[in-house]
């Protein structure tokens, strides 16, 4: 019923983020780090010229799933994990609109774990990003499926004995194609990966590292802290090998399928020994080595880990429906009818 | 071709039950079946009734994996698969132990005796073969070796044992076939057109149809056959079609009228996975299914492809609409228009999967947090399926809302010729769709400024430059649709969205009364329980008793002409298969004291138990 051609055409003005703005009060907390990826992904859009009708915003619940109130986009805020199930109906539904998530450690994580990995499984193209602040903030302070062992939070007075998830090895292993990680307030990354996300077809992951200001103040400041962040993370450039540090004198050698940290110039060790990262690599076997690089035997990857294309799951309804289409034409008469029926006079 | 005339008696007969049963992998269901499109092609009209076990194949002979088969067909209209059968065919000693229960006194019993071994009556719990003793005195009761002249006839084709076994149940249908007149072609091209794919198994099958047949004819055993005339049926085309594969085309149906594409999420469960089946293979309509990843996800998919301006549409049974509240919910807060569809099975909990029930009726309508009015309506009979499903859709895409279509394990599995509609008498389903923004519109589309009548919002179509805008779950502004937590403003929603859904009402036609309009005895029901209250409410006004019918459609909301027809009777009788659920809503809403019948045992209503609770509640 609509297709790409049915839609106006797109806006021919240039976009500036203010485009992607809305009227509504922005509720943060003053301080939280939502506010920097809510301008990052306004500024991205509008640099890769996807006008705001051709969007849509879906969420769940959490701080993070307010999200859509300040997009001015179509919109859905949803019930608590079941973003990537009402998107992929509506992905499903109406190919030709670009679908985001915004969505939390909680939301994608905890409750709605099970569509989290179905999602990635199919392949449908939905761009998540997944703000991860390993708290739950909007239920003010309980620990969260990424919180660290140990820790002592409102509903764990004596530290969790909870073992995190590590978001990327989760979508990994639920094969999803592309996976990137990028830090709230690094504009300059957040541009790069939220712009790759776009373009990719097929389901976009992207984890952010997300402060909440209140409740887990702090939450990645060993990594991500600008005195930390040149030596406790590292910038993956495809086809670049893998050098960190203030100095950019480290590195990251694989031997066999163990990585590990080396100081370049040092004991015989050249850039010509370092991993090389190939994003496009479809093993996902390297993949996962890279989403296990944790703080703070190594850095923290950040930039995007992996980008494979494959077939998207609505292209492949689409191409079911459009086989079918080729070969049937829609007689509803016929259909009631059937093939057993008989006339009385 | 058989010799189909007859030189012994024949004895004409208004109607008959007969019901099948063997083990689960005796083929009874698709012996009914045939047998069903035999007398719906001799002009009878005829109600079905499929009843298996939950296990795929549970231990053969035991009474746990009987599977039975019931069939009324009549030379009047009919309105249930019949109370007790007049005649009982099992294949094996545990089909009887589970069946013999619903022979009527004298009925006839058709065993299968080489299915009475030890071993199967040991497990089937008879210390001795109750063909051979005086067990079955009250019955009249016909052995025949069926295995061993199914055996008999097929010597030297070359099939293996197993095969040999699997043909036995053509016996038994080509037995039958002769005992009621039908005309065996109808049995020949089916046999044809199911094994076309394996012609040595056609050939098979047809030798022992045959056999059986000609056994019949020619065996002292069988004296009289049997003649049902054919029915005075309204003109027109008729199919013999499931609860299931009704709704499954009303869907269809809905969505061409209302010009819209049809998105099904599901998760699989029985007894509702067939719609899902059904509509799998209706591709070239614009049909996509999605088979979701669990029940929340089927729900919520549906919302999303309904935001996204589809007709959205999700089926389940009463455990999954467990799942589904939560996400039915924002469907109530969004005003998306969304079709659940629940096929109601034995509950609580897991239950009784394949048995059918009416116990999910005050779980739609309350079983939600907040004030979350939605509307439901329900299937009365297979052959109602469509036009209940096309009414839910219609009602949906009208008025902005989920709507909850009631089915049963009942009407979904049993099945009914059904007249069909020609398409172009079919409504077309005007929906809210806005496609464009009005013309020197300024400031923010308002996604809730209303109809003032119907108090539908529009549907404003995604992709449209100008009609950018946000839903979710948190109380919104009437009107803009924004984020509010305004004291006035949430009384007024709630206030809202209940008058919204009451006023649906306006759409309906007026309340039938079969019977007189005002007496002694009303008899009040929903759902499938139709067939039997009708056929019961007949039944005693050809007895003279003072007793009238009103079956309702749309349990949420009620018909607004409902409270003054109720006045009108002395005692309203509500015969209902659960614990008095839609007693309790009648009570409560016009403050009557409402009597119930309920029978809660897996199974449909008897015509026979809703008349003696008639005659219970006469005042005389």
């Amino acid at each position: 019923m609509f297709s790409e051609n049915s839609l106006p055409p797109s806006t021919p003005k240039a976009l500036t983020a203010k485009d992607f703005q809305t009227d509504q009060e922005v509720r943060w907390c003053p301080g939280c780090g939502d506010y920097a990826i809510l301008a990052s992904v306004q500024r991205a859009l509008a640099k890769e010229g996807i006008p705001p009708h051709r969007l849509v915003f879906v969420a769940g619940i959490g701080c993070s799933s307010r999200f859509p109130y300040y997009m001015n986009t179509f919109g859905l805020h949803g019930i608590h994990g079941r973003a990537a199930a009402i998107a992929t109906g509506l992905k499903m539904s109406r190919p030709e609109l670009q679908v985001w998530i915004a969505t939390g450690d909680g939301d994608s994580l905890s409750i709605g774990g099970n569509h989290f990995i179905h999602l990635m499984r199919r392949n449908v193209d939905i761009k998540v990003l997944l703000f991860n602040n390993r708290i739950y903030g909007l239920t003010k302070g309980q620990y969260s499926p990424t919180s660290e062992l140990g820790k002592k939070t409102k509903s764990t007075p004596f530290g969790s004995i909870d073992k995190p998830f590590n978001p990327a090895s989760v979508a990994i292993g639920a094969e999803a194609g592309f996976i990137a990680r990028t830090i709230d307030v690094d504009a300059k990354i957040s541009a790069e990966v939220y712009a790759a996300a776009s373009r990719h077809k097929g389901t976009a992951f992207v984890e952010i590292l997300q402060n909440c200001n209140i409740f887990n103040d702090g939450a990645w400041e060993t990594i991500s802290g600008k005195e930390h962040r040149s030596d406790q993370t590292i910038l993956l450039e495809d086809g670049k090998p893998m050098i960190f540090g203030e100095n950019r004198d480290k590195g990251i050698r694989l031997d066999g399928i163990t990585p590990r940290v080396v100081t370049i110039g040092q004991g015989g060790v050249s850039v010509d020994d370092l991993w090389v990262h190939d994003a496009h690599d479809s093993d996902p076997t390297r993949g996962f080595l890279l989403s296990r690089l944790d703080h703070p035997v190594f850095p923290v990857p950040v930039g995007v880990l992996r980008a494979v294309e494959a077939p998207s799951y609505e292209t492949r309804a689409v191409e079911q429906m459009a086989g079918v289409r080729a070969r049937k034409t829609p007689d509803l008469q016929a259909l009631l009818n059937g093939r057993d029926s008989w006339r009385v006079t | 071709m058989l010799n189909t005339s007859t030189l012994k008696p024949v004895e004409t007969l208004d109607t008959v039950v007969i019901r099948f049963a063997g083990d689960s992998g005796d083929g009874i269901q698709l012996t009914g079946g045939q047998f069903t499109s035999a007398s719906a092609a001799a002009g009878n009209d005829t109600a079905t009734f499929p009843d298996y076990p939950a296990e795929i194949r549970a231990p053969a002979g035991t009474p746990a994996g009987v599977s039975g088969f019931q069939l009324q067909f009549a030379s009047r209209d009919i309105y249930t698969p019949g109370d007790a059968a007049d005649v009982l065919v099992v294949m094996n000693p545990a089909a009887l132990r589970s069946n013999l229960g619903g022979l009527r006194t004298h009925g006839m019993l058709i065993a299968n005796r080489d299915g009475f071994t030890r071993k199967n009556l040991q497990m089937a719990g008879y210390a001795t073969s109750p063909l051979d003793d005086d067990a079955l005195r009250d019955y009249q009761v016909f052995p025949v070796d069926v295995s061993r002249m199914t055996s008999d006839a097929l010597a030297g084709q070359g099939l293996s044992a197993k095969e040999v076994e699997r043909c036995k149940n053509y016996f038994a249908l080509g037995l039958v076939f002769w005992l009621y007149d039908r005309d065996p072609e109808v049995a020949r091209a089916d046999i044809r057109a199911k094994f076309a794919a394996k012609p040595h198994l056609c050939d098979a099958n047809l030798t022992v149809f045959a056999a059986g047949f000609n056994y019949a004819e020619n065996t002292d055993q069988f004296r009289v056959r049997y003649h049902v005339p054919p029915a005075t049926i309204a003109p027109g085309r008729y199919r013999n079609l499931s609860g299931n594969e009704a709704t499954a085309l009303g869907l269809v149906a809905a969505a061409q009228k209302a010009n819209l594409d049809l998105f099904l999420g599901s998760y699989p469960i029985t007894p509702a996975s067939d719609i899902l089946h059904s509509l799998s293979a209706f591709k070239e309509f614009g049909v996509v299914t999605f088979q979701a990843e669990d029940e929340i996800a089927a729900m919520c998919a549906a919302l999303g492809s309904a935001f996204g301006n589809k007709l959205a549409v999700t089926t389940t049974s009463g455990p999954g609409v467990c799942l589904k509240s939560e996400a039915i919910g924002l469907g109530v807060m969004t005003e998306l228009p969304v079709v659940i569809v629940d096929v109601q099975r034995g509950g609580p909990s897991t239950g009784l999967p394949t048995k059918t029930e009416q116990a999910d009726l005050l779980q739609v309508l309350y079983g939600r947090n907040g004030e979350s009015p939605v509307p439901v309506i329900a299937i009365r009979s297979p052959s109602d399926a469509f036009d209940a499903t096309f009414e839910a859709c219609r009602v949906a895409l009208e008025y902005m809302t989920p709507v909850v279509l009631l089915s049963d394990g009942y009407i979904a599995n049993g099945a009914e010729p059904w007249q069909i509609p020609d398409v172009s008498g079919l409504p077309a389903i005007a929906t809210r769709l806005v496609d464009r923004r009005e013309p020197g519109a300024t400031g923010g589309y308002e996604p809730y400024a209303r109809d003032p009548e119907t108090l539908a919002r529009p549907w404003p179509m995604l992709g449209v430059p100008g009609l950018e805008h946000r839903l979710g779950g948190i109380e919104k502004w009437d009107r803009t649709g924004n984020i509010s937590y305004d004291p006035a403003n949430h009384h007024h929603m709630v206030k809202t969205r209940q008058a919204k859904v009451d006023g649906i009402a306006a759409s309906f036609a007026p309340t039938e009364v079969d019977g007189d309009p005002r007496g002694d005895v009303l008899v009040l029901s929903w759902g499938s329980t139709y067939g039997a209250c009708r056929t019961a409410v007949h039944g005693a006004r050809e007895r003279g008793l003072d007793v009238s019918h009103v079956h309702l459609r749309w349990l949420n909301p009620l018909p607004r002409d409902l409270g003054a027809i109720l006045a009108g009777f002395r005692t309203v009788l509500l015969p209902e298969i659960n614990n008095g659920q839609l007693l309790k809503v009648i009570r409560a809403t016009f403050a009557i004291d409402a009597k119930g019948f309920n029978r809660i045992d897996g199974r449909p209503l008897a015509v026979g138990d809703v008349l003696e609770a008639i005659t219970d509640h006469l005042s005389h």
